[in-house]
This record gives C-alpha cells, sequence and structure tokens, in this order.
C-alpha cells in the first residue's frame, strides 16, 4: 500500500462523509475504486530488480560526477530517471553497459549487479553483456547501411542463422517497433535517409531484434517531434513486460505517462525513488517536490 | 577614448580580405601557367608509339617510353600494396585503439616526422639496406622506397579521417556488441570511406611523381625490364636524366613524361573530388 493511494483513499472516505451521514455503499464503491489502484502498486513493488547499482560513484578524470548511487532496476517494468539538466542520468545509465569505458579517463566504482552479477567486473564478456542490455541514445545513430541491414547487422553479429529466418526476424523487429509500414518499400534505401523520428524506431527496432533484457533508453524523444514521440513512448510501454526498460527523460510528462517506477537525480545524488505514481503525488524530499513542481531544472 | 570610424574599419577589412584573395588566386594562377607550359612542350611528344615503344637512341626517329609507364605502374602498385594496408592500420591503431596511449603518441609524432624527410633521404636509406648490399639497384627497392613515402600519408588520412566520424556512431556500433576491430572495420570506414578513399588516392598520386627516392633505387634502364630484381625505367627519372640531356629530341620526350603525369596527377585528384563532392550532395 502506498501513501498516494492512502491520501486518495482518505480524502474520498472524507468527501463522502461531508455529503451526507454514512452510507455502506459509498464505502463499497471507494473500495473498488482503488482496489484496482492497490492491486497495480502491489504488482510493482512485488517486481524483482532486474539490475542493481550498489555504491556507484562516477569519474570523468578527476572530476566525480555520480555520488554512492544506489538504484534497482525492476523486471519487467519501466524505470523513469528524471533530474534538471547535468545531474548525472546519462553518466548513471552509460555504466550499464559500460560504454563508457570507450573514453580513457571515464572510471565508475562500485556494484552494478545484473541477476545478481557484478558487469563491472574486469571478467565480464562485454559483447554479451550489450547483447543483453541495449541502449537507445538522445540522438538517432542509424549505422551508414541500408534499412535492413541496419536491423540485420547486430542479428548476423550475435546468431547463426539461414537467411530465411534473418529477413523473418528483420521484419518482426520492425512490426514491433511499429515502423515496418513506413519502409517496408525502401528496406535498401539508406537507413539515414529516413526521418528522425523514422531513425529513431529504426535504431529500437536494431536493438531489440537482440532480444535484449534491458533497454536503456538516455532522452530517446528529445530529437523528435511529438508525433514520433507519442509513438516511441507507446512502443516503450508495449515492450514493457517482456523488456525492462530503463528510460532517461527530461520530460516529467513523459516519465508520468510511460514509467512504473521513477528515480530523482540531482547533482550526482539519487534524491528519491519509488513508485511513480508515488513519487509524483507524495514527494518526501524537498528537493523532488521543488522540482516536479517546476520550482527549478 | 574616441570611436574608431566605420569607414577605416571597412577599408581594412576590405584590404584583407583583397590581398588574401590574391595569394589564393596565385595558386590557381601557378597551376595554370604549370600546366599551359607543360601542355605546349609536351603535346607533340605524345603519339601511339609514346606509349607502345621503346627508347631509342638519341637522333633516332620514333621511340617511346612504355618501359617507363610500366615500371612507374608497377612500383606505384607495390608501394600501395605495402604502403596502404600498413598506413591504414597504423591511422587505425592512431584513432581507434591508441588514442589516448602513450604508445599512440609516440607513434603519431613518429608518423609526423616521417611525412617531414624529405625524399632524398628515403632514397638513400634504402639504398643502404635494398640496393648496396646485394650489389645492384631493382625496382623492388624502388616500390619499397615509395612505399615507405606514402605510410605516413596514408596513416595520417586514416586517423584523421576515423577522428571526423562522430563518437556517436562509434557509441552506437559497440552499444549492438561489436568488438572494437569490428566496429571500426564494418561501420567506422564505411562512415569514413569516401575520405579513406580521397586519402588514399591523393598520396598515390603524391608518389608517383617522385624522383628522388628511385634515383637511388630502381635507377633508370632502356630496356624493358624482366623482373622487379634489376634496374627499372620510370617517368620520373627518364624526365631528370632527358631533360638535362642536350639533345633536342630528348628534351622532347622529357615533355611529354611530364605531361603524362600531370595528367595522371590531376586525373586522381578530380577522382578524389568527385568521390568527396558526391558524397557531400
Ligand atoms: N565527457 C565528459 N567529460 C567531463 N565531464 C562530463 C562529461 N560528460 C558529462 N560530464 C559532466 O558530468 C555531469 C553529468 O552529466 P550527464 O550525465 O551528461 O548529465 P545529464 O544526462 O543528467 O544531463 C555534468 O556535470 C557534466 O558536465
Ligand atoms: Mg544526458
Amino acid at each position: 500500500m502506498t501513501a498516494a493511494t492512502d491520501a486518495a483513499e482518505r480524502l474520498l472516505r472524507r468527501r463522502a462523509a461531508e455529503v451526507e451521514e454514512e452510507d455502506d455503499d459509498d464505502n463499497v464503491r471507494i473500495d473498488a475504486f482503488l482496489h484496482h489502484f492497490r492491486e497495480e502498486d502491489k504488482e510493482d513493488e512485488a517486481a524483482p530488480a532486474k539490475l542493481s547499482a550498489r555504491n556507484l560513484n562516477f569519474y570523468y578524470g578527476g572530476q566525480q560526477a555520480l555520488f554512492e548511487n544506489n538504484l534497482d532496476i525492476a523486471e519487467g517494468k519501466i524505470t523513469a530517471i528524471i533530474g534538471p539538466s547535468g545531474c548525472g542520468k546519462s553518466t548513471h545509465i552509460r555504466i550499464y553497459n559500460r560504454i563508457f569505458e570507450l573514453y580513457g579517463n571515464q572510471r565508475a566504482e562500485g556494484e552494478v549487479l545484473l541477476d545478481g552479477k557484478n558487469l563491472l567486473d574486469p571478467g565480464t564478456d562485454l559483447i554479451e553483456l550489450r547483447r543483453r542490455v541495449g541502449m537507445i541514445f538522445q540522438k538517432p545513430t542509424p549505422f551508414p547501411l541500408s534499412v535492413f541491414e541496419n536491423v540485420a547487422y547486430g542479428l548476423r553479429l550475435h546468431f547463426k542463422m539461414p537467411k530465411s529466418e534473418l529477413n523473418g526476424r528483420v521484419e518482426s523487429a520492425l512490426k514491433k517497433a511499429a515502423l515496418f509500414e513506413e519502409v517496408k518499400d525502401k528496406l535498401d534505401k539508406p537507413g539515414v535517409a529516413l526521418s528522425g523520428g523514422q531513425q529513431q524506431r529504426l535504431c529500437i527496432a536494431r536493438t531489440i531484434a537482440l532480444e535484449p533484457e534491458i533497454l536503456l533508453m538516455d532522452e530517446p524523444t528529445s530529437a523528435i517531434d511529438p508525433v514520433a514521440t507519442r509513438k516511441v513512448e507507446e512502443l516503450a510501454e508495449s515492450l514493457k513486460g517482456n523488456f525492462t526498460i530503463a528510460i532517461v527523460t527530461h520530460s516529467m510528462q513523459q516519465a508520468a505517462r510511460i514509467s512504473d517506477f521513477t528515480a530523482f537525480f540531482y547533482k550526482g545524488h539519487i534524491v528519491e525513488y519509488g513508485l511513480t505514481r508515488e513519487l509524483f503525488t507524495n514527494p518526501k524530499q524537498k528537493q523532488t517536490e521543488d522540482y516536479i513542481t517546476g520550482r527549478f531544472g | 577614448m574616441t570611436p574608431r570610424s566605420d569607414k577605416s574599419r571597412k577599408l581594412l577589412d576590405f584590404t584583407v580580405k583583397a590581398v588574401s584573395m590574391g595569394a589564393a588566386l596565385l595558386g590557381i594562377f601557378f597551376l595554370g601557367w604549370i600546366l599551359f607550359v607543360v601542355i605546349q612542350r609536351g603535346v607533340a611528344a605524345i603519339s601511339w608509339d609514346f606509349f607502345t615503344k621503346l627508347p631509342t637512341p638519341p637522333g633516332m626517329e620514333g621511340g617511346g617510353v612504355m618501359n617507363a609507364i610500366i615500371g612507374t605502374v608497377l612500383m606505384t602498385g607495390i608501394a600501395t600494396l605495402l604502403g596502404v594496408p600498413t598506413g591504414v592500420l597504423a591511422g587505425v591503431y592512431l584513432a581507434e585503439f591508441g588514442k589516448h596511449t602513450r604508445l599512440g603518441a609516440w607513434v603519431r609524432f613518429t608518423v609526423n616526422v616521417l611525412m617531414g624527410i624529405p625524399s632524398i633521404i628515403i632514397g638513400l636509406f634504402v639504398y643502404s639496406i635494398l640496393v648496396f648490399p646485394f650489389g645492384h639497384f631493382s625496382g623492388l627497392a624502388g616500390g619499397v622506397s615509395l612505399a615507405i613515402l606514402m605510410f605516413p600519408v596514408v596513416a595520417r588520412t586514416t586517423e584523421d579521417m576515423l577522428s571526423m566520424v562522430p563518437n556517436a556512431l562509434r557509441e552506437a556500433a559497440l552499444a549492438i556488441g561489436n568488438p572494437r576491430w569490428m566496429a571500426t572495420l564494418s561501420i567506422l570506414f564505411r562512415a569514413a570511406k569516401s575520405g579513406l578513399i580521397t586519402g588514399v588516392l591523393l598520396s598515390v598520386a603524391r608518389v608517383s611523381g617522385e624522383t628522388a627516392p628511385l634515383l637511388f633505387t630502381a635507377l633508370n634502364s632502356p630496356y624493358m625490364m624482366k623482373s622487379l630484381n634489376e634496374p627499372v625505367a620510370n617517368l620520373t627519372v627518364t624526365i631528370y636524366q632527358y631533360a638535362m640531356s642536350p639533345y633536342d629530341d630528348w628534351n622532347q620526350v622529357a615533355w611529354g613524361a611530364s605531361l603524362v603525369i600531370m595528367i595522371t596527377v590531376l586525373l586522381l585528384n578530380l577522382t578524389a573530388r568527385l568521390i568527396v563532392g558526391g558524397k557531400k550532395r
């Protein structure tokens, strides 16, 4: 049971009491109304952690950017990461697939447990890790290949399969990414020739084709138009369940619309973390409240 | 304090612009002039025989420089075969694997120094390791010295071109689960393709006109070569020898050979431009 639902209950019961004298019918109706949310809250809260950050610190050279981050990313749910620009959202999720290691002077300390195993261990197979933990970037980054090859590329890289199966998987990934209808006649055209929103969905298709367990999205809609944004959001919602999703967003509306859990970052610290309904209606920290009410950021 | 007059500022601006434009036009002027002279003097030497016959002694009608053309093409080919793969790999190391490493910094410095070494010194060096010990000049030694000239140019362009590929694409290529070398070969090279091809073409153009490194290595020869293990005729040393000779008909041949090289270099440059231009559109 969460405080948000509790607060709603108190409010409803008080209203009911004000309108007329005790009426059992009202209470039954309120119970039924709240039941749905309670069940959803319970189910969300019961979701096990797919990925857990433990005492995570991060450094750009000598500059520390993350401080003792602890965060659970719930399996099969959407976790939104919000906070003002420069607070370390990207830095945080870029640890999950160890993409930061491309740069020599960046360093992470602490643990990130993926199914209980620390993925920061030097022995981790990065190729396998990145197949299991896919990433969508802020700016669409289609490969300099055809639309078809953009999706087929990763499949060929990780799996051996006959041509017919490859075709099928490419098509199904494009369909899941809600892109197939728009590109089915342009599969041989270069991926960069698509519109920005289509390119972003192509990148999503190419990532989910590998059937990753976790999908990391770093402000995936900040560089595309509202219609395409809505499509990507719907896509994220439809993928949840099969995938565990962590999405960085600077849009609180977006976080509220699609996520189950929300983590609020501020200056490299995780200030607050919890059910999205809860965090937005009943923030526990002053900084969270200030941010979601638009007082800064 | 009084404000500077707008007029004097504009005049200065105009003057600087005009002078710098004049300097830039100087480049076009000299290229035009060189082309004009070489075409004017060389075109008379060009004939079918020029490309298909062997040289004749001074004073004898006819003859051509077929052996020199073949020799130049072959030695440039050897240089490309040796210099391009090594140069590209070194460039990949500089841009991708050793970018921030100490070894990378040393290699980068070395490549820059190598690029600045006068080609005649490269020729002397190859002479001392591949000619003198064997007791004879050879086409192979010529190819090697051209390759040494080519290597740093290709390494540098490869590094520059790969460095121009945005990191976003590099990250995306790795995030899909690529090993670094694979991401480089299949994604980054493709993104940098036109620049890489251009770099290679320009480096070929550059060494195909080199004389000094061949003077000490391949030397020259009036004959058709039988192997690369003997002195090999080539256009640039031919130009050098024929132009210095007192014979008018040999001088004529030197101009003709110059024209052939000029046109080749021009064509390679135009091709490179077309590739880059085609990419931009
Ligand atoms: N490549 C980098 N080198 C140095 N500092 C960086 C780098 N990238 C980000 N930072 C710093 O780390 C902090 C967090 O950045 P980032 O994770 O990108 O924030 P967010 O994604 O929340 O906007 C910022 O202060 C930023 O200036
Ligand atoms: Mg960011």
